[in-house]
């Protein structure tokens, strides 16, 4: 991606300036980039200044009402909601993925694969079939509640299905290895001497960690809340298949506007602000992370 | 067993394993407070896993390891008053110059006001005062490595431990470095143990040197011990250069024998070490020792040779000897200036040899 901007400050006589080669090779993810991402982007910015006809087609006018309906406190709720949910499955990401990214880092490399691959199997089975497995495990009758019950450890089922506990459980779940992979990444490339240092100056297993082994794979950090923070506040399966649509995300609001309710100018709206959203937290890390790198 | 109340590191029998392999076998070493001591041996040798012993990276599968009295073997590396100078420099990158020297102090929660001033004299010991707020990443390779130095001895450890912390650094800056190191030792008067596989290095800057080879300390000595004396055929060859030649003693007369070289050659050698007549040992000869002219000298060892090889080294020709016998023979003569004889390819010269400087490294 930043082959184009790095391509206009080299002096026209460079030699390393980028020839029609490079450009035939970068043509078509150019094109795909411009075809699937720029043009309905830039549809999506048009149609959330239109109006909804009727029969929930497009009047092609300026309005602002679309926008102004976004900040109706009902979807604002949602929006804190999906912030919140979406950060508390970041929060747990970290917290579970962290020692795991970390062990397997430190494993003997042949292990390692071993490992990783164990991350990873869960990608061989359909995300919907996996979604559905977790119903059959919280549900009233299903596999856990029997298992508490059998061990005498509750009662009562307990009502797990279609709460936000089960929409926590189910975004946890699914994006979890986005987590332990970047930080993987990231915990893998450090030096076991810099940790050793740490030691040598009197740092504990504790301070070592917090003071040298964190912020050095803070870029993993970062880059693994973004995977999951991201995708997280946008999903719309798992809450509506594991929330029983209970608990809308903002992802079933823009979904429920272009299917259900016919607005796609507000579900347009809807998405720009959201994308805003997102643009923003990338801004912020990346700006942390810059600090780090100097 | 007693301890001298001047030892700082007390290493009783100590092996390490790893696996089947002991990197480390049944090492003993004394080092006294304020001794300069380097660790000197091929790699792979365990001189590194003596000092990963020393620092607490590793601990010790038997022995005891005793650092100023206090036995400290399965002491964590953080409960060590030791701290390492790593051969990497293992400097923190997300953190300045200033941050990093400061790390130690800020582990060991020394108040800020205390900690400044440290970290000031530290940079200024070894010149770095300018550079505090600079990273790792926007220095030079000799100025990390200063860095790692000073993060070191801010702490005031009991002893220093240095990993080969000039290894990556150019031929003329090690030697400057080597020079620094040196000083800083005298003004810190810490203990130093210092890890190398450079002899001239361990020969520059010690005060004792620790031979190792196999896990095994093969002579401990000070440097003109270890290179005039060498006890081993290891040690001989490992430092400096050393032609090892067998020989058979032929005959004693008093406080000499004559020994014959393998190809006929004979000698008179100090009597003093050698095995019983007939036997056969091994010897050293530093080539610089052999004197050579193409005037027959006065010499308790005398013979011709003819120069097989000439190879200019700067300061020093290197020259490859055949004596009659056949025998070959590394001698070095310093280059020489218009005053001198020269010496080239194929000439016919005299050599001679003191019977002292024929040292006997191994007896059957």
């Amino acid at each position: 991606m930043s082959a184009v901007p790095a391509a206009t400050e080299l002096a026209p006589t460079d030699s390393r300036r980028p020839g029609w080669r490079a450009w035939a090779l970068l043509a078509p993810m150019v094109l795909w980039l411009l075809a699937f991402v720029v043009v309905p982007t830039a549809i999506l910015l048009v149609y959330s200044f239109c109006e909804r006809d009727e029969v929930g087609g497009v009047i092609f006018t300026f309005t602002w009402e679309n926008y102004h309906r976004v900040f109706d406190p009902v979807y604002l709720r949602i929006f804190v909601r999906s912030v919140y949910y979406a950060g508390l499955t970041t929060v747990i990401c970290v917290v579970l993925g962290y020692p795991v990214a970390y062990y397997i880092a430190r494993a003997s490399v042949e292990r390692r694969n071993q490992l990783l691959l164990l991350v990873m199997v869960p990608f061989w089975t359909s995300f919907l079939i996996r979604t559905y497995a977790w119903i059959t495990i919280l549900k009233q009758d299903g596999l856990l509640n029997g298992l508490l019950l059998s061990m005498n450890f509750i009662t009562e089922p307990l009502g797990l299905l279609y709460t936000p506990t089960a929409v926590v459980i189910g975004l946890v779940y699914a994006y979890l290895p986005f987590m332990i992979l970047p930080i993987y990444g990231s915990a893998e490339k450090l030096d076991n001497s810099l940790i050793e240092a740490a030691h040598d100056l009197g740092a504990g297993p504790v301070r070592a960690f917090s003071s040298v082994i964190v912020p050095l794979t803070m870029p993993g950090i970062a880059a693994g809340t973004l995977l999951v923070f991201v995708p997280a506040i946008g999903m719309f399966a798992i809450t509506d298949l594991m929330g029983g649509a209970k608990v809308p995300m903002i992802g079933n609001v823009i979904q429920n506007q272009f299917l259900q309710a016919r607005d796609w100018p507000f579900g347009a709206a809807l998405g720009v602000i959201f994308m805003l959203m997102f643009a923003l937290t990338y801004v912020i890390l990346q700006s942390r992370g810059a600090r780090h790198a100097t | 067993m007693s301890t001298t109340p001047l030892a700082m590191i007390e290493i009783r029998a100590v092996t390490k394993r790893f696996g089947r392999f002991a990197a480390v076998d049944r090492v003993s070493l004394t080092v006294r407070a304020g001794e300069f001591i380097t660790l000197l041996g091929p790699s792979g040798c365990g001189k590194t896993t003596l000092l990963r012993l020393l620092a607490g990276f590793e601990t010790p599968d038997e022995g005891q390891i005793l650092l100023d009295g206090m036995e400290v073997s399965h002491l964590p590396p953080y409960r060590r008053n030791v701290n390492q100078v790593f051969q990497s420099y293992a400097l923190f990158p997300h953190l300045t110059v200033r941050e990093n020297v400061g790390f130690g102090l800020r582990m060991k929660n020394v108040p800020a006001a205390d900690a400044g001033p440290r970290i000031r004299d530290a940079l200024a010991m070894v010149s770095l005062d300018e550079m505090a707020d600079r990273f790792p990443h926007q220095l030079s390779g000799g100025q990390r490595q200063r860095v790692a130095l000073a993060r070191a001895i801010v702490c005031r450890p009991k002893v220093l431990l240095l990993d080969e912390p000039l290894s990556a650094l150019d031929a003329k800056l090690r030697h400057t470095m080597q020079l620094e190191l040196k000083h800083l030792h005298k003004k810190l008067g810490l203990t130093f143990v210092f890890v190398t596989h450079d002899q001239e290095e361990a020969l520059t800057m010690s005060d004792r040197i620790a031979v190792i080879n196999r896990g095994q300390i093969e002579q401990l000595g000070d440097a003109s011990e270890i290179y005039h004396k060498p006890r081993t055929a290891f040690a001989a060859d490992f430092i400096g250069q050393a032609n090892l030649l067998n020989v058979t003693v032929t005959g004693r007369n008093g406080t000499t024998a004559r020994v014959r070289l393998d190809n006929g050659l004979e000698l008179t050698v100090a009597a003093a070490g050698l095995p019983a007549t007939a036997k056969s040992a091994l010897v050293s000869i530093r080539p610089e020792k052999i004197c050579i002219s193409k005037q027959r000298m006065d010499s308790e060892n005398v013979f011709a040779a003819h120069i097989e090889e000439e190879i200019f080294r700067g300061a020093t020709d290197q020259l490859r000897l055949v004596t009659e016998q056949g025998t070959k023979l590394n001698a070095l003569v310093a280059n020489e200036s218009a005053m001198q004889e020269a010496f080239h390819e194929g000439d016919r010269v005299w050599c001679g040899l003191h019977l002292d400087d024929v040292v006997i490294v191994q007896t059957d």
